[in-house]
C-alpha cells in the first residue's frame, strides 16, 4: 500500500469545510491500507511534502490556493502525483467570470452576465456603467464574487440601491466580481466522476429548518444551509423527468470535457421555473468530502460507497506529469 | 441502503486504529438521525461565522475576537502549591460527588466577591453552577415555555443567543445606548407585548461593561429597571461577570442591590476574576425560582465540579489573596484598553464609531451602515486579523454593520497591529463604496495618523453619519 499526503484545511474561507472533507478522506484512507500523512496546508508545505515523499497527494481542499491550481502547480513541480484536475481545468473552475466565458464559447447555457474588477470601479469609472448593466440584465440580479466556493459574499439586488452594497459585500472576497441575472428555480447538482455523470441532487433550501428568510433576501442555499445538516433537505435523485435528468448529466459531462476535469468534479445547475431550461451556474473541481456533501450522496445513490469513491479518486490519479501538455478529455467516457 | 462494508485492511503497527470500528455514517444516515431530533433543534444553529473563524487558530492570525481573560496571569506556583494541598488534604473530596448547590466552602467565597461588589448575601441563597452560562441556561429551563418571551438588549450577550433559541424563547431585544438598555423603549416594548397578549417572563440584561457593546446602564436607568420589574411583577436576569473590573469611574449598585432580591436574579462567574476554566458561576435567585433551578441543575449536571469548587476555596482562603489577583488583571487589562482606544484613534476613519467602556473586556465599534461586517470578516482575516461581527449579537438581523474587538486576552503589540489591520480594510471598503455608489471618486487611502484628530472621546453608539471617503 501506498503513503497518501491529504491536504486539508489552509488558509482559505473555506478552511473549517475542507478539515472536515480531510478527516472523512483520512479515515477512508485508512480503511483501504494505506500509509496517511495529513497536512494541514501552510507555510511549510513544501518541505513537509519534500520530508514526507508521499507516493500521492489527496487534495482535500477547498477555495482559494486550493481549488485554483495553486497548490497542483505546487505538486506538479515537486513531482507528486495528485488526486483530481490538473492545473489549468482547476485555473478554469475556480474564477467563475473565467468559467463563464468558457461556457460560453462552448455554447454551455449560463445566465447572462457581466464581470467587473476593483480596479474598473477605481480607475474606469465601472460605476457609471451599472445603469447599462441593469437594464441588460434586470433585476434582481445576483452579484458573487468571482473566485469564492460556497455562497460566502452571494448577494441579491433587487434594486439599483442594493447594487452598490451587495458590490461592496461581494468585492471583500475577491477583487473581481460577478452580475448575473438570477434564474429563479430549483438548484441541482451533477457529480462527475471519471467522465460518468452520477445521480442528479436537488437541494432545497430550508430542510428540517424552515427556510431562513429574511426581508432582505429570499430563501437562498446560503454558506450555513450548505453545510449543516437539517438546514437544507437533499433529494437524490432529484424528482425530474428523464428527458430533464439526462440533459443535466449530458450537460454535466459538456463542462466537465470542456474545462479539461480530471478525477471528480461538482457541476452546479439552475432549472429555472417557469420556463425547464437548464443553466450552468458553476463547476467545482473539489466540490466537498462532508457528511452534507453533494458528491458522496450522489455516489451513495448509484451504489458507490464513500470508501469505494475515494479508492477510485486514488486510483484515477495519473501517474505521469501532467503540466505540460494540458489532458483535455481524461476523464472522456 | 445500508452503506458498504468496506475491506479492512490491517492498519501498520505503528498507527492506532481508528476508534470507530466502521466508517463515518452516510449522508443517508445522518438524515436518519435528523427525523429523531427534537423540534427544539430546527432553531439551534450555530452560525457561518463560526466556520469562517476556523482561521483565527492560524498563529499569523490576531485575533480581537476571543473574549478571554488572560489566564497566563495566573502563578504556577500557587496552582501547584493549591492542588498539592489538596491532594494532601482533600484527595477523596475533590475526586467525589458533592450537594447540588455547591460546597459550604465555596458559598463562603461567593459571599465574598459579591460583599465586593456591595451586596450582603445569604449563603443559603446562592445556587453554584457549571459556569455563569449555565445560569442563563437554567432560568431558562425554570421560566420559559416555547414561544415565551425574553426581553434582551441589542446589542446582547451572543453566548446566550443559542440557549434562549434551544428553549424555542421568542426573544425581543430593546436598543442600548451610552448609559445602556433604553428603558423608556423597554417600557414602549412592555407596554406593545401587553396590548399583543404576550408576557414576557424575563429581562436579560448585562448592565455592567456590557457583552458586547462595552457601555454601562446609568444608575437612574438602573432605578427605574427594577422599578419596572416591581410593578410588572417580571424577572430581571442580571448578568454580572464584570464589575470588579472596573478601570476607572465609580462603581454602580446592582440592580439586585437596589431591588433587593425579590424581582432580580443574580448571576456571578469566576471566570473573569479567577478563570474560565474551573468553570464556576452562581445564581443567587429569589427562594421559589432558585429551587426550581436546583432541581433543573439535579437534572443538568447533579453537581459542579468538587474539585475546582475546593481549588477556587483554598485561593481564597489566603486574606487579601484573590482581591490582589483581580488587582493585576485591572492594571492589566487597563494598559490593553488604553492601547486598543489610541490605537482605534489612529486608525479607524472618521465614519467609525466606538465605544469607551470603563472597565470589561469588549469595544463594540460601528462603521457605515452600507459596510457589512461579516463581508468585512472575509477581507479582514486575508490581512491576517480577526473580529467578532455585530449580527451575532442581534437576532433580528440588525448589527450587520458593527463588529465586538476584544482587548483583554491580547497583548499590547497585538492590540495595536490588529487594529491597524482592521482600520486600512475598513478604509478601503468606505473608499471603494464611494467609488462604487458613485458618491466620491476613489482617493489614496490615508495612511494611519493622517486621519485627524483622535476620536477617542467619541462615545455615542448607533451614529452613522456617511462622511466621504478618505474626508479628514
Amino acid at each position: 500500500m501506498s503513503t497518501v499526503a491529504v491536504l486539508k484545511g489552509g488558509r482559505s474561507l473555506e478552511r473549517q469545510v475542507s478539515l472536515r472533507s480531510g478527516a472523512r478522506v483520512e479515515d477512508a484512507l485508512e480503511r483501504l491500507g494505506h500509509d496517511v500523512v495529513a497536512i494541514d496546508v501552510g507555510h511549510d508545505l513544501v518541505a513537509r511534502l519534500r520530508d514526507t515523499r508521499p507516493d500521492v497527494a489527496f487534495v482535500a481542499l477547498h477555495g482559494r490556493e486550493g481549488e485554483d491550481g495553486t497548490v497542483q502547480e505546487l505538486l506538479e513541480v515537486l513531482a507528486i502525483p495528485y488526486t483530481g484536475s490538473g492545473v489549468s481545468a482547476c485555473a478554469r473552475c475556480a474564477d467563475k467570470v473565467l468559467a463563464k466565458h468558457h461556457m460560453r464559447a462552448l455554447g454551455i447555457p449560463t445566465p447572462d452576465f457581466f464581470a467587473f474588477s476593483e480596479s474598473a470601479f477605481k480607475g474606469l469609472g465601472a460605476a457609471d456603467a451599472l445603469p447599462a448593466i441593469e437594464d441588460v440584465l434586470a433585476f434582481p440580479l445576483v452579484v458573487k464574487p468571482a473566485g469564492q466556493g460556497s455562497a460566502l459574499g452571494i448577494r441579491f439586488a433587487r434594486s439599483p440601491a442594493d447594487v452598490a452594497p451587495a458590490l461592496l459585500a461581494a468585492f471583500s472576497y475577491d477583487t473581481k466580481v460577478l452580475l448575473e441575472r438570477h434564474v429563479a428555480g430549483r438548484d441541482l447538482a451533477v457529480s462527475v466522476l471519471d467522465g460518468h455523470p452520477l445521480p442528479v441532487v436537488e437541494a432545497v433550501p430550508g430542510g428540517a429548518g424552515g427556510p431562513k428568510e429574511t426581508a432582505a433576501e429570499p430563501p437562498f442555499y446560503d454558506f450555513e444551509a450548505r453545510y449543516e445538516i437539517g438546514r437544507t433537505a437533499f433529494v437524490c435523485p432529484a424528482d425530474l423527468t428523464p428527458a430533464t435528468t439526462a440533459w443535466a448529466q449530458e450537460l454535466a459531462v459538456s463542462v466537465w470535457q470542456g474545462f479539461g476535469c480530471e478525477g471528480f468534479a461538482r457541476v452546479d445547475l439552475m432549472l429555472s421555473e417557469p420556463g425547464d431550461d437548464l443553466f450552468v451556474l458553476e463547476c467545482n473541481p473539489i466540490p466537498g468530502l462532508t457528511e452534507t456533501s453533494l458528491l458522496p450522496q450522489a455516489a451513495e445513490e448509484a451504489g458507490i460507497s464513500f470508501d469505494a469513491l475515494v479508492a477510485r479518486i486514488v486510483a484515477l490519479v495519473p501517474t505521469r506529469p501532467r503540466s505540460l501538455p494540458a489532458t483535455p478529455g481524461r476523464g472522456t467516457p | 441502503m445500508m452503506p458498504d462494508v468496506p475491506d479492512r485492511h490491517a492498519p501498520p503497527a505503528a498507527r492506532p486504529a481508528p476508534e470507530h470500528a466502521g466508517p463515518r455514517p452516510t449522508r443517508r444516515d445522518l438524515e436518519r438521525y435528523a427525523g429523531l431530533f427534537a423540534a427544539r433543534t430546527r432553531v439551534m444553529t450555530s452560525s457561518a461565522m463560526r466556520d469562517l473563524m476556523a482561521i483565527t487558530e492560524r498563529p499569523e492570525v490576531i485575533s480581537l475576537a476571543g473574549g478571554l481573560p488572560d489566564t497566563s496571569t495566573f502563578p504556577p506556583e500557587t496552582f501547584a502549591a493549591i492542588m498539592a494541598g489538596l491532594a494532601d488534604d482533600a484527595c477523596a473530596r475533590a475526586l467525589q460527588y458533592g450537594p447540588t448547590d455547591g460546597a459550604a466552602a465555596l458559598k463562603g467565597c461567593i459571599v465574598e466577591v459579591m460583599a465586593a461588589e456591595g451586596m450582603r448575601i445569604d449563603p443559603d441563597d446562592v445556587l453554584v453552577t457549571t459556569g455563569g452560562q449555565q445560569v442563563i441556561d437554567l432560568v431558562c429551563k425554570t421560566l420559559i415555555d416555547p414561544g415565551d418571551v425574553i426581553v434582551a438588549e441589542a446589542p446582547t450577550y451572543p453566548g446566550a443567543v443559542p440557549t434562549f433559541s434551544a428553549y424555542q424563547a421568542d426573544v425581543v431585544q430593546v436598543a442600548l445606548d451610552d448609559d445602556g438598555m433604553r428603558i423608556d423603549e423597554l417600557e414602549e416594548t412592555l407596554g406593545r407585548l401587553e396590548r399583543e397578549g404576550r408576557r414576557p417572563k424575563f429581562i436579560y440584561t448585562v448592565p455592567t461593561f456590557q457583552n458586547p457593546a462595552g457601555v454601562t446602564m446609568s444608575l437612574p436607568r438602573r432605578r427605574r429597571l427594577v422599578e419596572v420589574a416591581r410593578e410588572r411583577e417580571l424577572l430581571v436576569l442580571e448578568d454580572n461577570p464584570y464589575s470588579l473590573l472596573r478601570y476607572e469611574g465609580e462603581p454602580l449598585p446592582t440592580l439586585r442591590s437596589l431591588d433587593s432580591g425579590d424581582f432580580v436574579i443574580y448571576l456571578g462567574t469566576f471566570s473573569k476574576i479567577l478563570s474560565p476554566g474551573v468553570r464556576l458561576g452562581w445564581a443567587v435567585a429569589p427562594p421559589p425560582v432558585l429551587e426550581k433551578m436546583g432541581v433543573g441543575k439535579q437534572g443538568a449536571d447533579l453537581c459542579s465540579s468538587s474539585l475546582t469548587q475546593l481549588f477556587v476555596a483554598d485561593f481564597f482562603a489566603v486574606p487579601g489573596r484573590w482581591q490582589a489577583y483581580v488587582e493585576t488583571l485591572r492594571m492589566l487589562y487597563r494598559r490593553r484598553r488604553d492601547t486598543m482606544l489610541e490605537a482605534l484613534a489612529e486608525s479607524f476613519g472618521p465614519e467609525a464609531t466606538w465605544t469607551r467602556p470603563q472597565g470589561g473586556l469588549f469595544v463594540w465599534a460601528t462603521l457605515p451602515d452600507y459596510v457589512d461586517t461579516t463581508d468585512l470578516l472575509a477581507r479582514a482575516l486575508s490581512a491576517n486579523v480577526a473580529f467578532v461581527p455585530g449580527r451575532a449579537a442581534f437576532m433580528d438581523g440588525r448589527g450587520g454593520s458593527s463588529l465586538r474587538l476584544n482587548f483583554s486576552g491580547v497583548r499590547e503589540s497585538d492590540i495595536r497591529e490588529g487594529v491597524r489591520r482592521i482600520g486600512a480594510v475598513i478604509r478601503e471598503q468606505v473608499a471603494l463604496f464611494g467609488t462604487l455608489s458613485g458618491r466620491e471618486p476613489m482617493r489614496a487611502v490615508p495612511r494611519p495618523g493622517q486621519e485627524g484628530p483622535p476620536l477617542a472621546d467619541v462615545v455615542a453608539l448607533p451614529h452613522r453619519g456617511r462622511r466621504s471617503a478618505g474626508e479628514p
